[in-house]
């Protein structure tokens, strides 16, 4: 498959933003110290364009955003094909 | 606390808050009074800003839990805020709280307008970083009616503001507007009048010469903040918040303290003037010393 998966899109947005960190899938970027919540709300704004979805109010919680693979997982979960693709 | 209770003053119902100036600031402030239960009427220029404005108080609303704030319903949020093109539409309002670019030209038109059209008893908030209280209130018809308040971006997030009574401001004046500050969830930091008040005389020193070390090539601006960040132990460094505040009010802050001060400690460095004609305004551009993921 030549095309990212979402959880590699999603890590390559952060790594961009953060270029001095060093940063895997599962780093909780919040842990890092330097990440502040307006960060999250940029996350929101990328993960719902980036896949077309609309996360709704009871899934907008820092828990699925803490990590490129919570974030991967709340795209599978609301667009099944977008994340297997 | 935040709760959904009107201000009542003295017995007199407090019903609607003018909020002038839909910028980021604006937006802040009209959000942080809908959601603790007051009726707002949004101003603005034309009514491009105004939707854009609705749009950006209506993602800030929904985001409220994930950035650590209570858990809000948009819809409800929404409801509280009409918008209107012009001052006049100020007119009914009890309180207006205006907060246009801080040039004061503009603000000057504004407060002309306003105090035609308002009520002699309607209170006047200057949200402002820097201009003089006491010059806003001898633009007006009302100087003991004309308060300051310097906001903290993002409005709602943050608990305090500096309060900033002019040389006519009366007492009414000041209680009515702490008691409103207190509905709003806000603790009122009192500060006498004085160009830049506690902040921005620190603040906007800092945030410039911060630039100019990006601009001498001396730092790039993930440096200037590293030290901020891990050796002062702040949650911000200066260029990060630049971009927060807007890089285009920063220099306007600073042009401020440099005219009214007539001090060469404030010259605002060229970068900020190059950054603001660039349209490099920081995070509400997707640009500014950072780059910004936008929607």
């Amino acid at each position: 498959m030549s095309h990212p998966t979402a959880q590699e899109q999603i890590l390559d947005f952060v790594r961009g933003r953060y270029p001095q960190a060093e940063i895997d899938a599962a780093q909780d970027i919040f842990a890092l110290g330097f990440v502040n919540s307006l960060f999250a709300m940029e996350l929101v704004m990328y993960v719902e364009k980036t896949f077309d979805v609309t996360i709704p109010n009871e899934e907008l919680q820092i828990d699925n955003f803490r990590s490129a693979t919570a974030m991967a997982g709340l795209v599978a979960r609301l667009s099944p094909t977008v994340a297997a693709a | 606390m935040r709760g959904k209770v009107h201000h009542e003053p003295n017995g007199a119902h407090m019903s609607l808050i003018g909020v002038i100036g839909a910028g980021v600031m604006g937006v802040g402030v009209a959000q942080n009074l809908a959601q603790t239960g007051h009726d707002v009427v949004l101003v603005d220029r034309d009514e491009k800003i105004l939707g854009d404005a609705l749009a950006t108080i209506a993602r800030n609303t929904r985001m409220s839990r994930l950035m650590g704030g209570p858990a809000l319903d948009v819809d409800e949020v929404l409801a509280r805020i009409t918008t209107a093109v012009g001052a006049e539409g100020a007119a009914k309002c009890d309180l207006v709280i205006e907060n246009v670019t801080e040039d004061w030209d503009t603000k000057r038109q504004v407060y002309e307008t306003l105090d035609a059209v308002c009520g002699p008893d309607t209170v006047f908030v200057v949200n402002t970083s820097a201009i003089p209280i006491t010059k806003v209130g001898s633009a007006t018809t009302r100087p003991d009616k004309v308060v300051g308040v310097h906001f903290m971006n993002p409005v709602p997030a943050k608990p305090a503001v500096e309060l900033i009574p002019g040389v006519h401001t009366s007492e009414e004046t000041v209680r009515r507007t702490r008691d409103l500050l207190s509905a709003m969830g806000k603790k009122s930091v009192e500060v006498k009048d004085s160009c830049g008040f506690i902040s921005n005389r620190v603040l906007m020193l800092t945030v410039n010469e911060a630039a100019y070390l990006v601009h001498e090539g001396v730092a790039d601006a993930e440096s200037v903040d590293e030290v901020f960040r891990s050796c002062f132990g702040h949650p911000m460094g200066p260029l990060e918040t630049a971009d927060l505040i807007g890089v285009d009010t920063i220099l306007y802050s600073v042009e401020v303290l440099y005219e009214h001060y007539a001090d060469s400690k404030y010259r605002p460095c060229p970068l900020l003037k190059q950054m603001t004609d660039a349209g490099l305004h920081g995070r509400k551009s997707g640009r500014g010393f950072y780059t910004y993921a936008t929607n």
